[in-house]
């Protein structure tokens, strides 16, 4: 009993670096997949190729490599080291904001034409069109598959352990399983937990966005209406 | 007040609209009939820049609403050209087309004050009064969702003439609502019509309406016009047979 809590102690020494990596990777992303994704709609055919190159060009290689690429190739070519936890949010943001512009095109694209053309109507801007009546609702389709994304984000802060951060992965390999080696199984059952928990709190934090969302919308949740 | 000259519309190889010449005195209400797809919906559409016309010129007001004047020569309108004379246009849809992630209100205050420039005081007040006369002053701090298709169309209506458009342009704004619900949208148009000098012009199956609410007729067929009369003429004495045709077809006699 007395080892659980000692793992316990440790995994959470790592905690702090799992959730910098985890919160700026999300920031990034989400910022990252707005300018990408409404690019990807622009009028200009310049500005939705530059995009596209981005999304293809992230989503297509490989996350670890582009880890080592940031962490070992760019210091030579730029002559300095970035700090492994921000070349870690940095990689996460990059890729992550590849995916999410699709699901921000995606979501744009679904909103009905009729709304386009009630707001031109009414001789609002393009600009005013997209930020008052399109995204407003674009968002709330955005909300699903962005808590998937972001859940997966969580995942893929493990290979930080890979260049050196000391996040929860790294705390278990690294110090753990060399200490209490024939415990192998459930000290990496504990670690997966720790990933568990704070994928439900995300789950729960998207659930919560969702139904703000749909109340702007006046949708009421089904079964309590 | 509008003018089309030698108004063309091509979708692909498909000709919606061919050489189109007609005009509408300010004030004027014109209901525009025929049967589905003669191009009766894409006028409306062509003056609300919703479509760009394929060839001729719309005037609304004197200025080209399709082109704008450029070193006494036009050329195709620019996106601040077309806003700028779309500013006194209106329309309401078929579907309503309201913002679902604004309130009544909102949906009332937003154009009036991002495009207008009012403050926000003042559209309120726009909206609280336009709300009173379509007879919905109750609702505006509702969703849309929570109305009824015909209160959902009234809104519309109130919002498009939020804006105080000169033209206003209603495009099957009944046929999408269930028929107990249409005469009172039909009632609040006639008193819109008789209160106000607004430019009407309206795409309708209601043949009663267009009747007794337009100054004139025009029966369209293959993108042609083929009859424009009163109404009391072209609903009692059609002399096209086209016309004659397609109203014993919708009146069922």
């Amino acid at each position: 009993m007395s080892d659980l809590s000692t793992w316990f102690q440790v995994l959470l020494l790592g905690l702090p670096a799992t959730l910098i990596a985890t919160v700026g990777g999300i920031a990034l992303t989400v910022v990252l997949s707005f300018v990408a994704g409404l690019a990807l709609l622009s009028p200009s055919r310049t500005v939705r190729v530059v995009s596209r190159i981005y999304v293809e060009g992230l989503r297509g290689t490989s996350e670890v490599v582009q880890l080592f690429w940031i962490f070992f190739a760019l210091p030579v070519l730029v002559g300095f080291q970035i700090v492994p936890i921000w070349a870690g949010v940095l990689v996460l943001g990059l890729n992550h904001g590849a995916y999410g512009a699709e699901i921000v095109r995606g979501a744009v694209q679904s909103v009905p034409r009729a709304q386009y053309e009630g707001a031109l109507a009414l001789s609002l801007s393009p600009a005013q069109r997209m930020r008052r009546v399109i995204l407003p609702q674009a968002v709330v389709e955005m909300l699903p598959p962005a808590g998937n994304l972001f859940i997966q984000l969580l995942k893929s802060t493990a290979l930080l352990s890979f260049v050196f951060v000391q996040d929860v992965t790294r705390q278990a390999h690294d110090v753990l399983i060399p200490a209490f080696n024939p415990y192998v199984f459930p000290i990496l059952l504990l670690t997966l937990a720790f990933y568990l928990v704070l994928s439900l709190l995300i789950t729960a934090g998207m659930r919560a966005l969702e139904r703000v969302a749909g109340r702007r919308l006046g949708r009421v949740a089904v079964g309590v209406g | 007040m509008i003018v089309f000259e030698g108004v063309e519309k091509r979708f692909g190889d498909n000709v919606v609209l061919s050489d189109l010449d007609f005009t509408v005195a300010s004030g004027e209400h014109v209901t525009l009939i025929g049967p589905s797809g003669s191009g009766k919906t894409t006028i409306l559409r062509l003056l609300m820049c919703l479509e760009a016309v394929s060839d001729g010129v719309i005037r609304v007001g004197g200025r080209p609403l399709s082109h704008m004047e450029k070193g006494g020569r036009l050329v195709p309108a620019d996106e601040k050209h077309s806003r700028e004379v779309r500013k006194h246009i209106g329309m309401v849809f078929q579907q309503f087309n309201l913002f679902p992630n604004m309130t009544v209100r909102g949906n009332l205050v937003e154009a009036p004050t991002r495009v207008l420039g009012l403050s926000r005081d003042e559209a309120d007040a726009r909206a609280v009064e336009l709300l009173d006369l379509v007879g919905l002053a109750e609702k505006i701090d509702e969703h849309p969702s929570r109305l009824s298709g015909g209160q959902q169309q009234r809104v519309a209506i109130a919002r498009a003439l939020a804006m105080r458009p000169d033209v206003l342009l209603l495009d099957e704004v009944t046929s999408a609502l269930d028929p107990e619900l249409v005469a009172g949208v039909l009632k609040l148009l006639r008193e819109i019509g008789e209160t106000t000098d607004i430019t009407i012009l309206c795409v309708t199956h209601e043949m009663g309406f267009a009747r007794d609410f337009s100054h004139r007729v025009m029966m369209f067929d293959g993108g042609r016009i083929v009859e424009d009369a009163p109404p009391e003429e072209l609903f009692t004495a059609p002399r096209e047979p086209r016309t004659q045709e397609f109203l014993r077809a919708v009146l069922g006699r």
